[in-house]
């Protein structure tokens, strides 16, 4: 350990040793990246196949706070992407990570961010091959923001997209609405609101390849972020040309994430997941 | 959620529609020859768009969306006024989200913030109070927007910063009243109201008898309505019951909140911190007399007019609206949302052109969330 | 701007202040309840109330929200057996 700095200074991001400590102790140490050059060198048996694409996107992630009940903003960084190629149809397989941290952001938890996106990481079935750090002066970031991009693979003949909705098909949840999004607001604190509320962000990949194996004709799949599901529903029906009904009273809600969508008067169908 | 969700009930809003269809039928009410309500308060213009219920209720029934919505009706200089207080050195500004993307000649409150000024929203003027006691090197002006239900909560804050000798907080005063807008519409000669749908939350503050000169002086009935969809529906049968009998009365529908004489603690907090300023400019309606609230000179110290020196009795009011920006006409009931030429061009949610596009209880911000498929029909 | 909800009282937490905290469905925030407080302060506790803006503005009347509600019944009833009725009709035919 040479690490012994406590909170981010400007000389972390000046190319010399304390960088490359910060790089080694807070970052490679934990992500195990293959190898120790620029760039990942990367093969995929998956991809051999005849008739296999290959899935790549990226999203950056900014949140306050960076740390809440039920995550942080590592976590998110991961499955944002891992669910992005998940519900497109691809296996996801690797992610890249470029973090911008404000001077003054405490090691500790930049620690416990890396700590939680190495761990979403093996859960999701991904590595993180490949990364990049730079430093800003404090009052020029908030934090910490992040980027990752992610590439996987699509299997021969599976197709999943808004244009194949047709009339007809039935829109399903996979869990309650909108706990990630009345999190948050509470979590930040100035409008001194509290609730037993946790994000429910998580990954996806798992879920969609089983989906997939028991629903062959799934016909098209989004990761309700920012927006929500209505926002989902609203480009997906532009997209397909179609109509969407919704019974609202079956909409699943926690009673605590609709009491905060009345505080603020907030739709629940517009909150992030 | 209680006292919500039982106000939420499919079969009884059901019900009510089936009865307000007959009420319209007997009445001779048709697509062609409507019966016009105007719902004043724009959080019932919200609740009308957000469940449907114009597409729902019989088609001899049109809503008229009315002035109740106090962003929309805030002139442009009005913000020119916020955005230059905020860029004062050492102030804080804080005020309600409602206000954030309303443009001003120079430019909205939010672009002032992207701008460096150090602007902040809150739930509630405690937090900006909140706010002046933890930064007492800095100047805390809380921007006081909205109608009679808004007004205690800005004047029992006063009280409270007075109690506790706090110097560094103020309110840029920008209230307005109900009543006088309304009589303001009534005397229109283009005017083509019906009857009314009196604001639930106004008259929990200020009771229902300061509409009785609506039913008394121009024979129209009005109906103090709740915000949930079958408050509103039965408001809506209640003013058809009216007008199908002959009579013209007062009612109180959200008898659950409305108490007939108002609050009283609230009427004598706003007696005692504000007074009428002699006529308040409105967006689309003008100058009227009476309807605006200024700070009662005691209370000087904490007035951001009197502090800074900016506001409506400082500054010079003849500045124009935007050109081609019909939101007058659509507030006074005289254009619909698409009739607009502006509408979902020049003018959407993300950049206003006018107010009513901004606040998601502004008409045109309502049909462009909810009516969509409407729109495109039209 | 006008918007308000109904919030339940739980706890008294500044009497010099006159502030609250009110509950709304599993949410809590401080609000003041200046405009509501009678003599007895805590006789709020438990009470329901209007919330604008973190002021209690109101008390919710429940006799007369029972009796708003009772008369959305004795219509929706009405309703159902109007309904009934034309299915029934329907069938016959």
């Amino acid at each position: 350990m040479t690490l012994r700095d406590t909170h981010v200074t400007m000389a972390h991001g000046g190319g010399g040793r304390a960088m490359r400590d910060l790089i080694d102790e807070v970052f490679t140490a934990v992500f195990r990246p293959p190898g120790t050059e620029d760039q990942a060198r990367l093969m995929a048996e998956a991809l051999q196949e005849p008739g296999a694409r290959l899935a790549f996107t990226t999203d950056s992630f900014v949140v306050t706070p960076l740390e809440f009940p039920g995550g942080d903003i590592g976590k998110l960084a991961v499955c944002g992407t891992v669910n992005d190629l998940a519900v497109g149809g691809a296996r996801p397989l690797w992610l890249s990570a470029a973090f911008i941290i404000e001077e003054g952001c405490e090691i500790a938890l930049l620690r416990r961010i890396v700590g939680s996106m190495a761990a979403e990481a093996a859960l999701a079935g991904v590595r993180i091959v490949t990364g990049d750090t730079k430093v800003v002066e404090r009052g020029k970031g908030d934090g910490v923001f992040i980027t990752t991009a992610g590439i996987g693979v699509i299997p021969p003949g599976v197709e999943v997209g808004a244009a194949r909705i047709r009339p007809g098909d039935a829109v399903i949840v996979n869990g309650v609405l909108g706990d990630h999004g009345a999190t948050i607001l509470a979590a930040r604190g100035d409008l001194a609101l509290s609730a037993d509320l946790e994000s429910d962000c998580a990954g996806l990949g798992h879920l969609m390849q089983a989906a997939l194996a028991a629903a062959p004709g799934l016909s098209a799949a989004r990761d309700c972020t920012r927006g929500g599901l209505a926002s989902a529903l609203n480009e997906m029906a532009a997209e397909a040309g179609v109509a969407v009904e919704i019974d609202e009273t079956r909409l699943p809600l926690r009673p605590e994430v609709a009491g905060v969508c009345e505080i603020l008067g907030l739709d629940p169908l517009y909150l992030a997941n | 959620m209680k006292f919500a969700s039982e106000f939420r009930d499919p079969v009884a809003a059901r019900a009510l529609l089936a009865a307000i269809a007959a009420k319209a039928d007997q009445i001779g009410a048709t697509r062609a020859k409507p019966v016009h309500i105007m719902e004043i308060c724009g959080g019932h213009t919200h609740s009308i768009f957000r469940y449907g219920l114009d597409k729902l209720i019989h088609e001899g029934v049109e809503f008229i969306h009315g002035p109740g919505c106090p962003v929309c009706v805030l002139p442009m200089a009005r913000v020119d006024e916020c955005v230059e207080i905020a860029e004062q050195p050492g102030v804080i500004f804080t005020t309600f989200g409602d206000a954030m993307r309303v443009p001003g000649h120079r430019k909205s409150l939010m672009q002032a913030k992207s701008g460096g000024a150090d602007i902040r929203m809150v739930y509630s003027p405690l937090d900006a109070l909140e706010l002046a006691r933890r930064n007492p090197g800095r100047q805390v002006v809380f921007f006081g927007l909205g109608f009679e239900t808004t007004t205690p909560s800005t004047a029992l804050s006063i009280q409270q910063a007075a109690r506790e000798g706090l110097t560094n907080f103020s309110v840029f005063c920008n209230h307005i009243t109900v009543p006088e807008p309304i009589r303001a519409l009534l005397d229109d000669p283009d005017m083509v109201l019906d009857g009314f749908i009196g604001p639930g939350h106004v008259s929990m503050v200020i009771g229902i008898h300061p509409y009785d000169f609506i039913a008394r002086d121009y024979g129209k009935p009005l109906v103090v309505a709740g915000f949930e969809p079958t408050d509103l529906l039965q408001s809506v049968l209640m003013v058809l019951t009216q007008i199908a009998e002959g009579r013209a009365a007062v009612e109180n529908q959200y008898a659950r909140v409305v108490p007939e004489h108002g609050n009283p603690v609230s009427l004598a907090a706003i007696a005692d911190v504000y007074e009428r300023r002699p006529s308040f400019e409105w967006r689309g309606l003008g100058e009227i007399d009476a309807s605006g609230l200024r700070i009662r000179p005691k209370y000087a110290a904490f007035d951001a007019e009197e502090k800074f020196g900016i506001g409506y009795a400082a500054a010079s009011r003849d500045v124009p609206e935007i050109e081609g920006c019909a939101c007058g006409q659509v507030m006074t009931g005289k254009l619909k949302p698409t009739g607009c030429p502006q509408f979902g061009k020049g003018c959407t949610p993300e950049m206003p052109l006018g107010a009513l596009m901004v606040s998601s209880e502004g008409a045109c911000a309502a049909y462009w969330q909810y009516a969509g498929a409407r729109v495109a029909a039209e | 701007m006008c918007l308000g909800i109904p919030g339940r009282i739980t706890a008294i937490t500044d009497e010099g202040r006159l502030m609250a905290m009110a509950e709304v469905s599993g949410v809590r925030r401080e609000v003041n309840v200046a405009c509501v407080a009678g003599n007895d302060l805590g006789a709020l506790v438990g009470q329901w109330a209007l919330i604008h803006v973190g002021f209690a503005m109101s008390l919710i009347d429940e006799d007369e929200a029972e009796k708003t509600l009772q008369a959305l019944r004795d219509l929706g009833e009405a309703q159902e057996t109007l309904e009934q009725m034309a299915l029934t009709a329907e069938a016959l035919q």
